[in-house]
């Protein structure tokens, strides 16, 4: 795992919730998007061969750089999507788009 | 009422579309304030999330325009029953009077009998070597991080660009303990200087970007006139900026990068709509043309106001929401509260001044765009380099920007040209030795972002 990319360095006292990320458990405090609950941990969103590593751009819904997926395969936009208790995320194409 | 309600409808909720809202609900019309935010504000004044544990004030979030901040959100509070308010709701498509609207996973549409476009402004992206290295960020990212997040962006960030965002951004930064590294300004200190003469009649403005600067030193932060970005270093993350002066280099050493010079009006939605266009020399952007109210030309139902319709700040983008509502209401003989515009034009014009110093200030160097390598890569979703871009401008005889499009790729991917149409133009027209505005723009195509065809099907009537 990578360094923490993003520091908080306010609004720190939040209710903390559980994600799992590839398969991992994080913790998140409420609130958080999930560009934030996954790069206060570690330095980048994506690392899939193929594309450059990624951590987002803008920030703001326009670049879509950030897109990660959730269990089922929906896409999301991890920088104007909150991070909810119990939330399965996939940081790489779901395989499932691909064998149908 | 003899006729049927009007129905008016809204995109974005920042300054200009909230008080856009807030005159028409005064005048007993209820638009329909379709927003793609979970909360009213825009980009300048994001609210953090309504979750218990975000407890910064207004005054901490908003500095200096917490007043106006809070205001904006009173007023919201006070009509928000009296008009239909839609967040989380994108408009992807305009078809003739109606609006196509993706919201929780699902497609429905807005029948309008009148439009205003109030969709704001991004930051305007130059490239350098490293510009896609995990740890770069937009400068309007590195400050929404800040206050929607209580996040910094990095512990030293290098903030690098132009315009009054870059040191605002830099010296809310230091405020809360994350020392920027540095200020990289390409334009010179001399510029900087001589525009602030220009705002003595603005001293309000004027100390503020004052005070920002001097702040700055006061931490013993670098603030670097004159020094043009040549490169950002590392490989899984950034280390570094290499910067430049008169042939000299010197390293920085950084673990993020806020990157913008200026910002630029988004304008898809405009297009769609069918709104005639015209190329804003001063801005160097191809702009909906619209007359003093913010009725655009082409469309006799449209209206725009803010920050899409040419970069005028936040304070303009209110004006420009009340005097937008009021043309409308004139235009549909609604009558309304006693509304003089005289004030808001005259605020109009001071922000004009205003942006035209802030322009002289941070002016580029001319070489600019012609001094990014052919190595850098200029449009990030589809991996083309400034060389590639170059190519088809020579060998392929691509003399206009869709065509080198076609041929290129470049501002084909997912962000839709936003990240690198601007330097794609400045670049190709640089290389055919022509004006900006003659290489045109990139054709706006639907949907204005990505939406998954699963959204798209699932389209109510």
């Amino acid at each position: 795992m990578s360094a923490p990319r993003l520091q908080r360095v306010a609004d720190q006292d939040r209710r903390l919730i559980e994600i799992t990320v590839d398969g991992w458990a994080m913790s998140a405090m409420e609130g958080d998007t999930l560009l934030v609950a996954i790069m206060t941990q570690r330095g980048y969103l994506r690392d899939a061969p193929g594309e450059p590593m990624s951590a987002g751009f803008c920030l703001m819904g326009a670049c879509q750089d950030c897109w990660i997926w959730d269990d089922d395969g929906r896409r999301l936009r991890a920088c104007t999507t909150y991070a909810e208790q119990g939330m399965r995320i996939r940081t790489t194409w779901p395989d499932r788009l691909f064998a149908s | 009422m003899a006729r049927s309600p009007i129905r008016i409808l809204i995109v974005g909720a920042g300054p200009a579309g909230l008080r856009a809202a807030e005159m028409l609900a005064e005048a007993g019309l209820s638009p329909i304030l379709v927003d793609e935010a979970p909360r009213v504000g825009g980009q300048i004044y994001r609210q953090p999330p309504r979750v218990p544990g975000f407890t910064r004030t207004a005054a901490q979030l908003y500095g200096a325009q917490a007043d106006k901040a809070r205001d904006l959100f009173v007023t919201f509070d006070r009509i928000r029953n009296r008009i239909d308010y839609r967040p989380g709701s994108l408009v992807y498509d305009l078809i003739d009077n109606r609006a196509i609207v993706a919201r929780d996973g699902k497609s429905e549409e807005i029948v309008f009998d009148a439009l205003i476009l109030a969709t704001g402004a991004m930051d305007r992206i130059a490239p350098a070597p490293g510009w896609t290295l995990p740890g770069v960020y937009t400068l309007g990212g590195a400050q929404i991080a800040l206050k929607h997040q209580g996040c910094a962006i990095g512990q030293r960030v290098a903030f690098v660009g132009a315009g009054p965002l870059l040191l605002l951004t830099a010296h809310q930064y230091a405020k809360v303990g994350a020392v920027p590294a540095a200020v990289v300004v390409p334009s010179h200190f001399r510029s900087f200087a001589a525009a602030a003469l220009r705002l003595v009649s603005m001293p309000r403005e004027l100390s503020l970007g004052l005070y920002w600067l001097l702040d700055l030193k006061r931490r013993r932060v670098p603030v670097l006139f004159g020094h043009r970005l040549s490169e950002i270093v590392g490989d899984e993350s950034v280390r570094a900026i290499k910067v430049r002066t008169r042939g000299e280099q010197r390293e920085i050493v950084c673990d993020a990068v806020a990157i913008g010079y200026g910002l630029q009006s988004e304008t898809q939605l405009a297009d769609l709509a069918g709104v005639r266009f015209a190329f804003d020399a001063e801005r160097r952007q191809w702009l909906p043309e619209t007359d003093l109210l913010g009725r655009a030309t082409g469309r006799r139902d449209v209206y725009l106001a803010g920050d899409g319709a040419g970069m005028l700040g936040a304070d303009a983008a209110e004006a420009r929401g009340r005097l937008a509502a009021h043309a409308l209401m004139t235009d549909l003989d609604v009558s309304h509260v006693t509304y003089r515009p005289k004030a808001d034009l005259a605020a109009l014009d001071r922000a004009e001044h205003l942006q035209l110093a802030m322009r002289a200030a941070f002016e580029l160097p001319d070489d600019f765009f012609a001094a990014v390598s052919d190595e850098t890569l200029v449009c990030r979703c589809e991996q083309v380099l400034a060389g590639e871009l170059r190519g088809v401008a020579g060998l392929m005889g691509a003399r206009e920007l869709n065509r080198a499009k076609s041929y290129s790729r470049v501002g084909m991917g997912r962000c839709q040209g936003r990240l690198c149409s601007h330097a794609a133009a400045e670049i190709l027209a640089d290389k055919l030795g022509v004006t900006l505005d003659s290489v045109g723009r990139l054709r706006g195509q639907p949907p204005i972002k990505p939406v998954p065809v699963a959204t798209v099907a699932e389209r109510k009537p």
